[in-house]
């Protein structure tokens, strides 16, 4: 047996544990400057003046420059737009020069010999602002009287998208027995990566050549963009390196004002110029996630079968556009409203709004989160009035095994179709893994002795393995969404692997070896693999979207294939024997039914490398680069349930098992998924209790720093429980789905529906989120506080 | 300033500001960039170092303070080729995913093991409440952990 399928440890793990690793903070170059920006501390301002004179003789300090010393730069591109509608496009510039529309926004920076320096000079600085009224809730924002923030965008809206059917959906909610309405707040997010962002810009004049290190998860996207949209120079001329990235979560795919902007510093300084982003920077500067307020509408039949599924969304983007917002909260939000389930009627309808605030882009699970959490509450909702059983519920409506591939209703998925998927399986070895029917029992039980047990379900699919290049682009993404890989054996019978997806903490320098080891035949540490330099791979679209495996492994495969295909050649010339008669085995081609007339892969590489007597037609070296465009997204799905112990004298919730289930098709590592997974789990555990971006109504970013926004120590998280059922992807050769972003998107509603159910003896339906001690006891104690209702 | 410490078992001097922090100087005057900054307010734990066997948030400590200090880096754990059991048993339990919480969450482990012999599952979580991790959801740092106090 190989490689394959094997919990083999980290081969990136001993420099990160020996402090050997170098993240972008830790690159020393000669010469190198040290920038710091100067932050707009207004939600909303008029820029009057910046006066630098006195922060340019302060010491230490090589140049300050604002807005208006690149007034030539154009404002960044918003790649990703709402397809099909109108977009009323505003994005930030490198330096603002007129106005800024949420607090952190850059109006000038500082260059010095140290950061200190910098930092000092900051202080002498003087902007003279003229604040404007500021908004920072989606729904008020499209309000009449509502502050204006860009004059192309009446009532703030940026898009108004729709998908599914609304006349259909309208029709089957008056026709249904029962319907149900639930406005739910799906609240801000920060992502946080421990490693916030940071960037260093290096320019020869004498090639005329630029390079970028910067904290990607998409370098060679980086450079298309600074290159074809923001700075104007030739693609070629750009080197993008992410050095070792602490994290992402879909933050460090954007492009970002700072990333040109080192970039023309070091030109016109004519040295290095480095900045490194703070923490607290990274709050008001970075993106965050999510932000929706949304209104459901579900129409079901008195036995539990949903007949119509209506759904309306504000989407709060911030006060200008990141790279991919748009794309976020329709295509990948909206198109999978019908998760799990063969509902017959959907439709939804989402406003993109701009606020005062950060903007907001994707953040693990992007709009798959939000999408789900809409969903499982709404099956909660249906459940509850029908006083159902939630699980039977969900198995009542789900699409069976049998009907795959599956379209959902009304075109929502845009011409695509889920791939595979067993539902009930999944929610059935749930079931039996908390031994459901005894938890019942004992949550009956504890109920009589006044203690409040909770069990909540969330039955998730997501699309990941994005995507289809021209579904994609009809979708309105700006670019394909294919990946690259080059294979390569030497000589001496190493493989050198490059890949276009980035790793941040996924291990695709394990992974990938292991298939490429395990398909070739040869031992692990004969292969190694690079990533995360233009200079490596031809192109690379980067991960997220959970697309590293799904797209960028089997890219990989395919390289692997045509050496194998090769090297079958190769040998039946050397053997004298018909290619078609050749098998390749563990390394190993050889006549079928004759092993003794066998080459090893290695001597077949040799010879291929040496060239001196290869087949008619054949070029030397086993080299294949291929590109790989998948047909379809790839559907992981699976059940997550959560027990949860409500203390009706704190409110304080306590989760005493989490328990998921999770088919992410065909795996590579089962230790790398399960981490995958325990991650995702704790984000979207983390939304559900305890974290919530805060803004006071100036705009004000109250949740600012790691003080105050709660990113969950280890005390504050249980233990995972985690187990998989298979059902592999028919989309690509390897039969994998995707696991990044899984368990952040089942995980949120699972806690939540928990803990209502903990509380449905106090009456409690709705609790928005984080659902935090105050807010639950409030809740229990909002009738009387009995707990005698149910 | 002058300051002197020993840093990994090492003799060193810095010329410092008196409000230069200790992780700086570890960082941009030793050249020691293992121990990792991750915030501004002394929540992350990413700059987690051993001062005279004691974990310290290294951004929480002035370098003048460090004078005369024993520091023990990320750096300074690998003995004659062997890792330290606490980093054998991040590897092996898959106990790190982007690696940028490590340093210091291994110096914060072996502080705790240290002074907590054979620390249960509840008493790791509780120990480590001063290091953030953002990708592992901490199952495995502990698991790692709990392996480790059992090697030492
Ligand atoms: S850098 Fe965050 S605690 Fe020191
Ligand atoms: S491994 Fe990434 S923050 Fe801990």
């Amino acid at each position: 047996m190989g490689v394959l399928g094997q919990s083999i440890k980290r081969r990136e793990d001993p420099r990160l544990i020996t402090g050997e690793a170098k993240y972008i903070a830790d690159i020393e170059l000669p010469g190198m400057l040290h920038a710091a920006v100067l932050r707009s501390p207004f939600a909303h301002a008029k820029i009057k003046s910046v006066n630098v004179a006195q922060a340019k003789q302060a010491p230490g300090v090589v140049g300050v420059f604002t807005g208006a010393d690149f007034a030539e730069i154009p404002a960044l591109p918003c790649a990703w737009q709402a397809g099909g509608v109108k977009n009323n496009v505003n994005t930030p510039r490198i330096l603002e020069i007129d106005e800024v529309h949420h607090t952190g926004a850059g109006v000038a920076v500082v260059v010095a010999h140290d950061r200190y320096a910098a930092e000092d000079a900051l202080a002498l600085i003087q902007v003279d602002y003229e604040p404007l009224p500021a908004v920072v809730d989606a729904e008020k924002a499209t309000q009449p009287g509502a502050p204006q923030l860009h004059e192309n965008a009446p009532n703030n809206i940026v898009f108004d998208w729709s998908c599914g059917d609304q006349a259909g959906t309208d029709q089957a909610l008056q026709a249904s027995e029962v319907v149900v309405k639930q406005r739910l707040i799906n609240q801000r997010l920060i992502p946080t990566p421990m490693e916030a962002r940071g960037a260093i810009g290096q320019y020869s004049a004498a090639t005329d050549d630029y390079t970028l290190w910067l904290t990607s998860q998409a370098p060679h996207v980086h450079r298309l963009v600074m290159a074809a949209f923001v700075l104007g120079i030739p693609e070629h001329k750009i080197r993008c390196i992410a050095p070792q990235v602490g994290g992402g979560f879909g933050a460090k795919i954007f492009m970002y004002p700072e990333y040109p902007l080192v970039l023309v510093l070091a030109k016109r300084l004519g040295r290095p110029v480095k900045w490194i982003e703070t923490r607290r920077e990274n709050y008001v500067a970075t993106t965050h996630g999510r932000d929706h307020i949304t209104d459901i509408e579900v129409g079901a039949t008195r036995d539990g079968v949903i007949t119509a599924f209506k759904v309306h969304t504000f989407a709060n983007l911030g006060g200008v556009l990141s790279t991919a917002a748009l794309g976020i909260p329709t295509t990948l939000y909206g198109r999978l409203l019908s998760g799990p389930y063969k509902f017959p009627h959907i439709y939804c309808n989402v406003q993109g709004v701009y606020t005062n605030t950060a903007m907001v882009d994707a953040y693990r699970g992007a709009g798959r989160p939000e999408a789900t959490y809409a969903l499982e509450r709404a099956i909660d909702l249906v459940a509850r009035e029908l006083d159902l059983d939630p699980a039977e519920v969900r198995r009542k409506n789900f699409i069976p095994p049998d009907a795959f591939p599956y379209a959902p209703a009304d075109d929502l998925m845009a011409g695509l179709e889920y791939d595979s998927g067993n539902y009930a399986l999944a929610l059935d070895k749930a079931l039996e893994m908390v031994n459901y029917k005894e938890l019942r029992q004992e949550q009956a039980h504890a109920r009589r002795e006044g203690r409040y047990l909770g069990i909540g379900f969330s039955s998730y699919i997501e699309a990941c393995g994005l995507a289809p290049s021209a579904w994609i682009g009809a979708q309105g993404w700006g670019a394909g969404l294919w990946e690259s890989a080059n294979v390569r054996m030497h000589l001496t019978g190493k493989v050198v692997v490059t890949t276009g997806s980035q790793s941040h903490g996924q291990g695709h320098e394990t992974t990938l070896a292991q298939l490429v080891a395990d398909e070739l035949g040869i031992a692990l540490d004969d292969v190694v693999v690079q990533h995360s330099d233009t200079q490596g791979a031809p192109f690379g679209y980067g991960t997220y979207g959970s697309r590293s495996t799904a797209v960028g492994a089997v890219a990989v495969h395919r390289s692997v294939q045509r050496i194998k295909e090769k090297a079958k050649r190769l040998a039946a010339h050397m053997l004298e024997a018909n290619p078609e008669d050749l098998v390749y085995q563990d390394g190993k081609v050889f006549v079928r039914g004759v092993p003794a007339k066998t080459k090893t892969i290695q001597e077949l590489a040799a010879a291929v490398a040496l060239g001196y007597s290869l087949p008619e037609g054949m070029e030397p070296f086993f080299d294949e680069t291929s590109y790989y465009d998948p047909p379809n997204n790839t559907y992981p799905f699976g059940t997550h349930i959560c027990v949860v112990e409500v203390d009706a004298k704190t409110g304080q919730t306590k989760i005493l098992r989490y328990v998921a289930i999770d088919d992410v098709g065909n795996v590579i590592n089962p230790m790398i998924v399960d981490g995958q997974i325990h991650g995702g789990i704790a984000q979207g555990v983390s939304q559900a209790l305890y974290e919530g971006a805060v803004y006071d109504d100036n705009g004000t970013l109250v949740s600012g720093s790691l003080m105050d926004y709660a990113v969950p120590t280890a005390a504050m998280l249980p233990s995972y429980e985690t187990a998989r059922t298979v059902t592999p992807s028919p989309v690509n050769p390897l039969g994998v789905k995707g696991v990044g972003e899984t368990g952040t998107i089942a995980s949120t509603p699972a806690v939540v529906n928990a803990v209502l159910d903990a509380l449905k003896p106090f009456g409690v339906k709705n609790l928005d989120m984080p659902l935090t001690p105050e807010k639950v006891w409030r809740a229990m104690h909002a009738n009387g506080g009995n707990g005698k209702e149910g | 300033m002058k300051v002197s410490m020993t840093v990994n078992g090492q003799a060193l001097e810095a010329d410092v500001e008196p409000r230069w922090l200790l992780v700086h100087v570890l960082r941009d005057q030793f050249g020691l960039t293992g121990t990792n900054i991750g915030c501004d307010t002394s929540q992350c734990g990413a700059c987690t170092v051993l001062m005279n066997d004691r974990a310290v948030k290294a951004c929480t400590v002035l370098a003048v303070q460090a004078d005369g200090a024993e520091i023990l880096t990320i750096e300074g754990l690998k003995q004659d080729g062997q890792y330290h059991p606490v980093q054998q048993a991040f590897w092996d339990e898959h106990g790190l995913q982007c690696g940028f919480c490590t340093p210091g969450m291994i110096m914060t482990a072996i502080d705790l093991i240290k002074h907590e012999a054979q620390p249960n599952y509840a008493a790791i979580r509780h120990g480590i409440e001063g290091n953030l991790c953002r990708c592992t959801g901490y199952e495995n740092i502990v698991r790692a952990i709990r392996q480790a106090a059992d090697k030492m």
